[in-house]
């Protein structure tokens, strides 16, 4: 065990996976000689050399898919995306190629390709640098989405991704990279499609992921306070999702609030809250409630960047909600 | 135009060989849009009538351990590469024994097991793949390279440049042995490339990437063979992408849809045809003496049959089973946790 930052717990991984299979490259903008926009490559270029240590022009679309056809033929490249919004330039390699080439083509080949880099708003980034993608992502089949919340799971989840066979968009958040935790020591690894019960607790299942699992813990300490008990979920992948925990939570506390940092119409807490009321529709006490981004492109200012992103107190009030408390 | 006193006696039995499998192309398509017309094909269907001798030319020479991709208009392609035609054409009927399982269909047929990766339906989405792939073989040191055809309407999107572009660059370090082959039949569905590209010597777009080109006469085999047996060896040697425009006619609709082709008179596909591929060989064969009315005769009816074959395989053989909808959406996960 060793306390290490979310940063290093990926970049260490990476180092590892590297050493131990050749067939394990890097690409990206600026993750070689500029060591990375967040640092999570640095000094990688020194270590691995120009072949494996690729730096792309800004050609996200051409780099994604060309990561997809070294993945067909063996490789196992790993590509960072300055920040997910950039991914939508490559929307077609990933939906298109990544997700499909497999099913198409009859199951004749492999996709280990793993698409990594921050997601989410960071902090005064405005409208196009400030998007949360899980949720349209976590929609095609044939993509696995990992959310990583904390430094063993970035570790974990990322080896696991870049030892499976099949695409993965891994929603790291730049918020956390400084973030520190206990790391287990050697070949540590998470599965993926098994949620964590990162709290638990009696009166209410706060269903979260990524940056917000944070938030719906700090909400929880708050709660107690007030005699409320809460139990946190925390999904680490959203595709595959662990609804099998989901469903023993609430059977459990018959109460629902799922967390997410994105737009509320069609986002993950919708699908979770579905799942929630296909699966245990009699186990409800109360309606599920979602606690959400405001409905808005991401504001610049300041004040108003705060009211879009949502906030422990939202939590609270949410489960106060499902308990008909005030 | 190749002199046919300079071809070597390998090089007229090879063509002896491919002018068969153009012939057995041909054939293919002209079944193919039959079972269309007959409903037992759906979805769309691109017959590469009047380019055999673009894929002819360059899969002869391409080597048992290379690969190549492709866009939607693919049929021939693996025809050429030698995957059962009874097996494609299950494939285009949506039926269990196709190269996909009946998963992917005309636009998408894949036999890995001889180099194919596809079959892909989204214009110029394959250009990334086969750039990554060129740059894989040469990864894992070896010498095989990677064919990576394209429409003339794949040159105007964003899927061409960024790659082609990469291309490029990882040629300066002999890490990109691609040959980018333009199949130009000068239409992009139905806009023409005067309409469609600002710059009609689509070789010369090339020049923006600092990637070697030249244009070739598609409808001779021979020249389309010499020049890729050319570049073939150079690409393999040198590391570094080459492309080839190669002009060609498509005498069929874009797709079975299109009926009318309001785009082109019929003269223009009338005269386009006086230079038909097959007949253009056909002729240079014959006059060359390797082949005698008795050989295409044998020929036409081999192809025939084959085809005959091919049909009443797609024909009889199972459907999917209905519990192949959810399989190969994703791979095994091995030892590793889930």
């Amino acid at each position: 065990m060793a306390e290490v930052t979310y940063r290093d717990a990926l970049r260490s991984t990476l180092i590892e996976e590297m050493e131990r299979d050749h067939a394990v490259v890097l690409m990206g903008e600026d993750i070689g000689v500029y060591q990375g926009t967040f640092r999570v490559t640095a000094d990688l270029l020194q270590r691995f050399g120009p072949k494996r240590v690729i730096d792309t022009p800004i050609s996200e679309l051409g780099f994604i898919g060309a990561a997809v056809g070294m993945a067909m033929l063996g490789l196992r490249p790993v590509v960072e995306v300055m920040t997910w919004n950039f991914s939508l330039l490559a929307f077609d390699q990933i939906i298109n190629n990544a997700a499909k080439i497999r099913y198409f083509s009859g199951g004749q080949v492999d996709l280990p390709v793993v698409i990594r880099g921050p997601n989410g708003a960071g902090v005064q980034l405005s409208a196009q640098h400030s998007q949360s993608l899980e949720a349209t992502y976590a929609h095609f089949p044939g993509l696995l989405v990992a959310a990583p919340a904390t430094p063993a799971e970035a570790k974990g989840l990322l080896r696991t991704a870049i030892r499976g066979n099949d695409p993965v968009v891994f929603l790291e958040n730049a918020a956390l990279y400084g973030m520190k935790g206990e790391v287990a020591d050697g070949e540590f690894a998470l599965p993926f499609g098994k949620a964590e019960v990162a709290r638990p607790g009696t009166d209410v299942t706060v269903v979260a992921y990524s940056r917000m699992v944070h938030l719906a813990l700090a909400a929880a300490g708050q709660l107690a306070g007030d005699g409320i008990n809460a139990e946190v979920i925390n999904l680490r992948t959203l595709r595959p999702l662990d609804t099998q925990t989901i469903i023993a939570s609430v059977t459990k506390t018959h109460r629902a609030v799922v967390v997410q940092e994105q737009w509320k119409p069609f986002g993950a807490a919708a699908e979770i809250a579905a799942r929630i009321y296909e699966e245990a529709f009699d186990e409800l006490d109360a309606p599920v409630e979602r606690v959400t981004g405001a409905d808005v492109p991401m504001p610049y200012a300041r004040n108003l960047e705060l009211l879009a992103v949502p906030h422990e107190g939202d939590i609270v009030k949410a489960v106060k909600k499902t308990l008909y408390r005030t | 135009m190749q002199r046919i006193e300079d071809l070597t006696r390998e090089e007229l039995a090879a063509a002896v060989e491919s002018y068969a499998k153009m012939v057995l192309a041909r054939r293919f398509e002209e079944a193919a849009e039959r079972a269309f017309r007959h409903g037992k094909i759906g979805g769309y269907l691109h017959v590469y009538s009047g380019q055999e001798a673009v894929a002819a030319g360059f899969l002869s020479v391409l080597r048992r351990d290379d690969i190549f991709f492709t866009a939607y208009r693919d049929h021939a392609h693996a025809l050429l590469r030698g995957t059962p035609p009874g097996a494609v054409m299950a494939e285009l009927y949506g039926k269990a024994t196709g190269v996909a399982k009946g998963k992917g269909g005309s636009m998408h047929l894949f036999d890995a097991s001889r180099g194919f990766y596809g079959g892909y339906g989204i214009v110029g989405g394959h250009i990334p793949l086969a750039t990554g792939a060129a740059y894989t073989l040469r990864y894992l040191d070896t010498d095989r390279i990677c064919l990576c055809f394209l429409g003339d309407g794949a040159m105007n999107s964003g899927s061409f440049h960024e790659p082609v572009n990469m291309a490029g660059l990882w040629g300066q370090d002999a890490m990109c042995p691609i040959v980018y082959i333009v199949e130009n039949n000068q239409y992009a569905m139905g806009t023409s490339v005067s309409r469609s590209s600002a710059a009609t010597n689509l070789a010369s777009r090339f020049a923006a990437y600092a990637i070697e080109h030249e244009r070739a006469d598609g409808m001779d085999y021979f020249t389309v063979r010499r020049v890729a047996s050319r570049v073939i060896s150079q690409v393999r040697e040198t590391g570094r992408p080459y492309a080839l425009e190669v002009l060609t006619y498509r005498f069929a609709g874009h797709g079975a849809a299109d009926l009318f082709q309001p785009y082109r008179n019929k003269e223009e596909v009338t005269q386009a045809r006086t230079r038909d591929p097959i007949t253009v060989l056909e002729d240079r064969l014959r006059a060359a003496g390797v082949l005698t009315d008795a050989d295409v005769e044998r020929i036409h009816s081999d192809a025939e049959q084959t085809v005959e074959g091919a049909v009443r395989f797609a024909d009889e053989s199972p459907e999917p089973a209905a519990d192949e909808l959810f399989k190969d959406v994703h791979g095994a996960w091995g030892t590793w946790p889930r």
